[in-house]
């Protein structure tokens, strides 16, 4: 008798060991996803608390002023979110188009053992850095296109009322428009590889049945594949302008870094991230550097938005490749 | 009528899908000269006293050593402090916290902050970990590169694990498994490529990060192993040299840009191996 009560105490003994070893393991793995879900609150207030000595110094004229001048300690944002948008919704429009054709090109044209090393191809683009990115842009991209492009547009494209403007100037290379397009190269793979997943969620029997009335292939993508994925699209691209939004290396490298506003694209700027990445470690007295933070809080608020606004619109798209 | 229709519908077709070739082209394009530029500029920089010697002050010679070996360091502790986060929040996300709203906030929360601009990261370390104590370190610079490196992490353990068939699950549980052993000897067990692979493509992603260093390890000239001082790390000194007038700098940034680039690629590489793999053997 007392011989199966130790059996039994031994038994029950290494249960409770392991329904303990079982608490413990679940609580790291919660206290870890706590971690995770409590970042990017702490960030943001972190950020704010930051950003208040430049709040208390302008109050709400940081955001309506374009002057950036650390010698008279007078700061406002405009100028650096002017940069932002422009450079953003450069790549935005080149980078749509481009994502999209091989997007189109990987999942309906070409033959299968070709997709592969050029999905791979592409995808290698998102993984190269994005200071590489920047030293290409600035001694390759820039001069390449100043030598050879940028005339041309001026003479071509700057006559024209209104928009001419905006390509008007000396080819420097470097400069908003150059941003733009090293952007839209940058975010790229991000986009055409959501497209390319996307479509492959069609379901083939709506592909066949536009095809066997007798649709050719650009009408089954623009009639049947694009209405069906409209919402995921959308996300695809908020996806793809929220990293041009942030991009931070690439921009310094190629943008000029000057804070003011110009007519022409041409022109030197800057952008919210260039601006804290240049001038951040040299930054004197309180309020310059909470000026900084300040538009660190600003990006942050922005592509927040635009990120939750993309999850949101894949979420669809989630659910339906995890089942 | 019907016929200039068609032949409007062909020619229609004929361009979107010939552009579709061409931007692909394009896509391609980019990579190799972005590839030839690094290999070109890159490989006559490529000596040994690259890894040797120290970074030089303007004008003189020398080389990456203690860059080299900062972004190890750095990358190093961020992954290793990382990666069990990243590993044990996707364990809970997927194995735990199945049907909980605190599950779906946090996939959400983690997929926001892989999209999220490093140098914000950045920034926020700077403000709670190199502000407070006046000065910046190496620690700092591998805190960030840890929160970068972690939504990576969390996500492909959280799709991997969630790829695990329930059946496994209840074969150990059938058999007297405690709860953690069943997720450590069945569920990792049979995810282990794909856990491997997130931590190498996080590893991949914090090697090129440059704009959150700048605040927070910043720059040595000089050999540190001290983690709790500024420390040297490649992807600022190239930012650095390349910037710079100087010859000398300028070849040194190309030579760590190269190291860097095969590096990170090297690995994105490696990471795709090892995650098909294992699902193409059987076919």
């Amino acid at each position: 008798m007392t011989a199966l009560d130790t059996t039994n105490n031994a038994l029950l003994q290494g249960f409770r060991t392991q329904q303990i070893a079982d608490r413990a393991f679940r609580g790291l793995t919660f206290l870890c996803a706590i971690i995770v879900l409590l970042t990017l609150g702490a960030i943001l207030v972190a950020l704010a608390w930051g950003s208040l000595p430049a709040f208390r110094a302008f109050h709400f004229d940081f955001f309506t002023r374009s002057v950036w001048n650390p010698v008279t300690v007078q700061f406002g944002a405009v100028a650096a979110i002017y940069g932002t948008l422009t450079t953003s919704a450069i790549a935005i429009l080149i980078g749509v188009p481009v994502s999209f054709g091989i997007a189109l090109f990987l999942s309906e044209l070409a033959p299968l053992w070709l997709r592969r090393p050029i999905g791979t191809a592409i995808e290698l683009l998102a993984a190269v850095p994005s200071i590489i990115y920047g030293m290409w842009g600035l001694f390759v991209f820039a001069p390449f296109f100043s030598q050879h492009y940028q005339p041309w547009m001026s003479a071509y494209l700057g006559p024209i009322p209104v928009i001419g403007q905006l390509f008007q100037g000396p080819p420097l290379g470097i400069g908003i428009f150059t941003a733009g397009v090293i952007l839209a190269i940058m975010i790229v793979p991000f986009i055409s590889s959501v497209i390319r997943d996307v479509f492959q969620t069609v379901p083939a029997v709506m592909r066949e049945s536009a095809y066997s009335i007798g649709c050719s292939t650009w009408e089954v993508v623009w009639n049947i594949l694009l209405p069906y994925t409209r919402t995921s699209i959308i996300g695809a691209i908020m996806l793809g302008l929220g990293r041009a939004l942030g991009e931070t290396m690439a921009v310094t490298f190629v943008i000029g870094n000057a804070h003011k506003i110009s007519a022409s694209l041409f022109m030197p700027g800057a952008t919210i991230s260039s601006t804290i990445a240049n001038e951040f470690t040299e930054a004197v007295g309180d309020v310059y550097y909470s000026s900084l933070i300040a538009l660190g809080l600003t990006l942050f608020v922005v592509t927040m938005a635009v990120l939750t606004l993309a999850k949101l619109m894949l979420l669809r798209l989630e659910l339906r490749l995890r089942g | 009528m019907g016929i200039t229709r068609y032949r409007w519908r062909r020619i229609l077709n004929g361009f979107f899908l010939s552009t579709s070739v061409i931007a692909t082209f394009m896509g391609i394009a980019v990579l190799f000269s972005i590839l030839s530029t690094v290999i070109t500029y890159g490989l006559p920089a490529l000596t040994p006293a690259l890894f040797t010697k120290m970074t030089p002050p303007p004008g003189s010679s020398g080389g990456l050593l203690n860059a080299i070996v900062g972004s190890l360091i750095i990358t190093g502790i961020g992954i290793a402090v990382g990666a069990p986060i990243g590993v044990l929040a996707g364990t809970f996300l997927a194995e735990f916290g199945r049907g909980k709203w605190l599950t779906d906030a946090t996939r959400f929360i983690s997929d926001v902050l892989l999209s999220a601009p490093s140098i914000l990261i950045g920034l926020f370390v700077f403000q709670v970990a190199v502000k407070p104590v006046q000065h910046f370190s190496a620690w700092a610079g591998a805190l960030t590169l840890a929160i970068i490196a972690i939504p990576v992490i969390l996500r492909t353990t959280d799709d991997m694990l969630r790829l695990v068939p329930n059946d496994l699950r209840e074969a150990g549980a059938a058999l007297g498994a405690p709860q953690w052993k069943i997720v450590v000897n069945i569920s990792y067990r049979s995810v282990r490529a794909g856990i491997v692979t997130g931590i190498l493509l996080a590893f991949a992603r914090i090697s090129g990060e440059t704009a959150p260093l700048l605040f927070t390890a910043l720059n040595n000239q000089f050999w540190s192993s001290d983690v709790n001082a500024p420390m040297a790390n490649l992807p600022v000194v190239i930012f650095q040299f390349a910037m710079s007038p100087y010859d000398d700098w300028q070849r040194l940034a190309w030579a760590g840009a190269l190291l860097t680039t095969a590096a990170i690629l090297g690995l994105s590489v490696l990471a795709r191996i090892l995650l098909f793999s294992p699902k193409e053997r059987p076919q």
